[in-house]
């Protein structure tokens, strides 16, 4: 490699330097012009190494930062976002989440990674539009807009590898963030079954896509419109009657269903794997907001997880800690519609009037 | 000039103007609110400019404080800057945020008769003055082809940002958060520190080359390694903070209502949720908020909850106001306001309401026994003497622990409570990488970390063969003063570090 090649050099540069001239300032802008060459060679090998500008979330053809490249609507309350971000794309690992501030006033809000693509530079969130935010995101963020802010990846990657023989379930908001590592596990050889919970068929989205990864994969449904009519528990019982040699499960969705899922599993003795969504605020270990009772111990889900063994995982915890905010997110999504219909009607009358809305 | 003595000096402190406790503990403007020009050159007065000053090596970063207080006292407030920021880039943030008392202050020799020469106040107006005109000391910087990456943009990564950049290096800090200042931005709150102020000071730092960069989780975006071996960094300095909240392990800490004050701070300062729906951030404040600690940060919390509207503030502390580590000006500000202090208290568990939510605590009186390793005296509990009282929000202000993605995501060398183990030299365990600030002596304060930020960066410059000449770096609106070792001094970057 051109770049260690020219390293090495500056450091002998430096060595003779500091070796034959101890006193005099002039050798010292030698070996600092020598570095200077050394930068440049290196900054190209690094273009060439990783394939984009050291700048975070600026792609080769800087792009405008946290750009949103691609939107699609599976519902009217889920939205997947596809956002310019070459190197998280590339750092980026199955397990792992990311936050987002979509406005300047914005909350940060902890979002898992439904899909990384290294080669297009993009991240891909999937979103369900349930709160305050996330409905203002769904309106807001269309193509060609820009998020005010995304960092991670965040958390522990998940373990891949070990396994031979695994479950991967989603529920709900989980369905994409199990995608990862679906995909992952498939590609270290493992024998993947893929389970997914929807409501009805209407809502089913990445069919296609997880059957590409997936040995065998069951669609539950609640009022039974396509595949299993149930939970996807019933799709785990299913599958752990079929194969006797589950080595684990890893579970992805509403506190609830996780919880279900442990709680199936238990009895079983299969190890299981849950990736929790606590309230968090900056997501690098500093807060605590996030933290969760796991074996009686403190863990926080930012830095220590999001992945924990649901076995250990107090899901009663983590359930009334996510009701912390419940009176105030009432409050900001009331205040919220009410903001939305005056400028409906302020617009309908008169137009220039929406700012003040 | 005759020679001033203790005794022809003004006898009194000059007296901080502060806003009226009662009105200011419903606002976030700055408590105190700073001295005027007359206010300051009589405080310049007290200082006998000490031909040996026991004040210089008392500050962490070395300031020449005789040496800037004459200037003021000869009206050259430019003059006072430069020798001020020779070695202290942030003036208008120590000034504010020091504990003087116990560094500059607590060993001036006006102290030993009289009150002690105010010479944080004298520093915070002297860098309000330069914020106000806009002065700033950028050298002739030359680039010297070095590549440095800084991990964190709190005081610690500042520092060593300014000094890195002065001495000519391509610096650029990542920052973890949407915006920089680390602590600065998110633990210290608008009264205490304006975010303007550092704001201000940000500003300088861009002046002298340095890139920020937000949003990038250093460790997990991209490690340390792959800064050396694919960024091109030649060198790294880590300066991420401590960070990690602690708790006690008590029943009842994860109720609703039970948070850190890191947690409560952050919502606050960075998030704005006292703005709370303009901004998107909730806190959910109680009517009445007890605050377990006694520190700087305990106070910060405390005062926030009152300007928020919390009804009733109390302060849980298990030693006395004697052992309180907070600057002794927090405390008093904070007992003008109205918060409640119970000292040699401790909490033993936190009541439910019956709905996950928090009810009240059961605390347990102290009595102080005999001295701990710390040279404190150790609080002992008094037998029986558990009593309960109603809260229905508790904050955990007792200190911090390592953050622990730098060293999950990288071969660094930590010590057995996960702080990043280096030599004197600030060098870790990886070559050219080098840490300083809490995130290598655990929890301390904002001066400290620029003082270890200052070392690394001349540690760095050692290591990158960069070389300091003993001349101070020229501003740019003095002309050249002639050749060192034959080259123009306009030539090179001329920059004076003192190595602690």
């Amino acid at each position: 490699m051109i770049y260690l090649n020219a390293k090495a050099k500056s450091q002998t540069y430096k060595k003779i330097d500091t070796l034959c001239n101890p006193i005099a300032g002039v050798t010292t802008v030698s070996a600092a012009r020598a570095a200077n060459v050394v930068r440049i060679a290196s900054l190209d090998a690094g273009k060439g190494d990783m394939g984009d500008s050291p700048e975070p979330g600026r792609g080769p053809d800087q792009g405008p930062r946290f750009e949103i490249v691609a939107r699609e609507d599976f519902s009217d309350a889920t939205y997947l976002l596809e956002i310019r971000h070459p190197m998280m794309a590339k750092a980026a690992r199955p397990g792992q989440f990311v936050i987002v501030i979509s406005h300047e006033n914005g909350e940060r809000i902890p979002l898992t990674l439904a899909d990384f693509d290294a080669r297009k530079g993009t991240i891909t969130l999937v979103v369900q539009a349930v709160g305050k935010t996330t409905k203002q995101m769904q309106r807001d963020c269309q193509r060609g807009t820009r998020l005010f802010s995304v960092v991670g990846p965040m958390g522990v990657p998940s373990r891949v590898g070990d396994a031979k023989k695994v479950i991967c379930v989603g529920g709900g908001l989980g369905v994409a963030p199990i995608f990862p590592q679906a995909r992952a596990f498939k590609e270290s050889g493992a024998y993947v079954v893929g389970v997914v919970g929807f409501r009805t068929k209407d809502l089913i989205f990445w069919e296609d896509k997880f059957k590409q990864y997936c040995d065998e994969f069951i669609i539950c449904t609640d009022d039974g419109s396509a595949g299993i009519e149930g939970r996807v528990t019933k799709g785990i019982e299913q599958a752990i009657q079929k194969h006797a040699d589950i080595d684990e499960v890893v579970a992805i969705g509403p506190p609830i269903m996780m919880q279900a899922c442990a709680e199936t599993t238990r009895p079983h003795n299969i190890k299981t794997i849950v990736s929790l969504n606590p309230v968090m605020v900056d997501g690098t270990g500093m807060c605590g907001g996030c933290r969760v009772k796991v074996g009686e111990r403190i863990k926080f889900a930012c830095v220590d997880g999001p992945e924990f063994d649901a076995h250990e995982v107090d899901f009663g915890d983590l359930m009334n800690r996510l009701r912390r905010f419940a009176a105030d997110e009432q409050a900001a999504m009331a205040r919220w519609s009410e903001t939305c219909r005056m400028a409906g009607q302020l617009t309908a009358v008169d137009p220039s009037s929406q700012e003040r809305a | 000039m005759a020679r001033k003595t203790i005794r022809t000096i003004p006898q009194d402190r000059t007296p901080m103007p502060v806003q009226e406790p009662k009105a200011r503990a419903r606002n976030f403007a700055e408590v105190a609110l700073g001295y005027s020009e007359e206010a300051a050159l009589n405080e310049c007065e007290r200082c006998l400019l000490c031909p040996d000053p026991a004040c210089v090596p008392g500050c962490p970063v070395h300031i020449d404080i005789p040496g800037f207080i004459k200037k003021i006292s000869e009206r050259d407030y430019r003059g006072a800057y430069d020798v001020l920021t020779d070695a202290n880039l942030l003036p208008a943030i120590c000034g504010r945020v020091c504990p003087q008392e116990d560094q500059c202050e607590g060993v001036c020799p006006v102290g030993d008769t009289l009150e002690p020469v105010a010479i944080g106040r004298i520093e915070r107006w002297l860098g309000d003055v330069a914020i106000a005109k806009g002065w700033s000391n950028i050298p002739y910087i030359e680039p010297n082809g070095f590549k440095v990456g800084i991990i964190g943009s709190g005081p610690a990564g500042m520092a060593c940002a300014a000094d890195l950049a002065k001495a000519g290096c391509d610096v650029t800090i990542y920052e973890a958060l949407h915006q920089p200042g680390g602590v600065l931005r998110y633990g210290i709150p608008d009264f205490r520190l304006p975010p303007g102020v550092l704001d201000g000071e940000y500003e300088n730092l861009k002046r002298l080359g340095v890139n920020i960069e937000c949003n990038t989780l250093v460790g997990r975006l991209f490690t340390i390694e792959q800064m050396i071996d694919e960024m091109g960094y030649q060198a790294v300095f880590i300066g991420t903070g401590a960070g990690s909240p602690k708790f006690m392990d008590i029943p009842g800490e994860f109720l609703n209502g039970v948070l850190s004050a890191n947690e409560f701070l952050t919502r606050c300062n960075l998030m704005r949720a006292g703005e709370f729906p303009n901004y998107d951030t909730p806190l959910h404040l109680g009517r009445r908020a007890a605050i377990i600690g006694a520190g700087n940060t305990a106070m910060d919390a405390m005062r926030v909850c009152l300007r928020l509207g919390v009804e009733k503030v109390y302060c849980i502390y298990r030693r006395t106001k004697a052992e309180s580590p907070a600057r002794v000006e927090e405390i008093e500000h904070a007992e003008e306001e109205g918060i409640e202090f119970h000292w040699l208290t401790t909490p033993v568990e936190i009541l439910d309401d019956g709905n996950g939510n928090v009810r009240g605590m059961r605390c347990l009186r102290m009595e102080l026994g005999e001295p701990d390793e710390s040279g404190r005296r150790r609080p002992v509990p008094i037998e029986g003497s558990d009593f309960e009282f109603e809260a229905d929000m508790i904050i955990y202000a007792i200190g911090t622990n390592a953050n622990p993605i730098l060293g999950q995501t990288s071969k660094l060398k930590l010590n057995k409570w996960g702080y990043i183990e280096t030599d004197e030299s600030l060098a870790t365990s990886m070559a050219g990488v080098y840490a300083g600030g809490d995130i290598v002596t655990g929890a301390a304060t904002v001066i400290l970390a620029m003082g270890a930020g200052r070392k690394a960066a001349c540690s760095i410059k050692a290591y990158l063969g960069i070389r300091d000449s003993d001349r101070v770096y020229l501003p740019e609106r003095s002309g050249s003063e002639g050749k060192i070792f034959g080259i123009d001094s306009e030539e090179k970057n001329f920059c004076r570090i003192r190595v602690a």
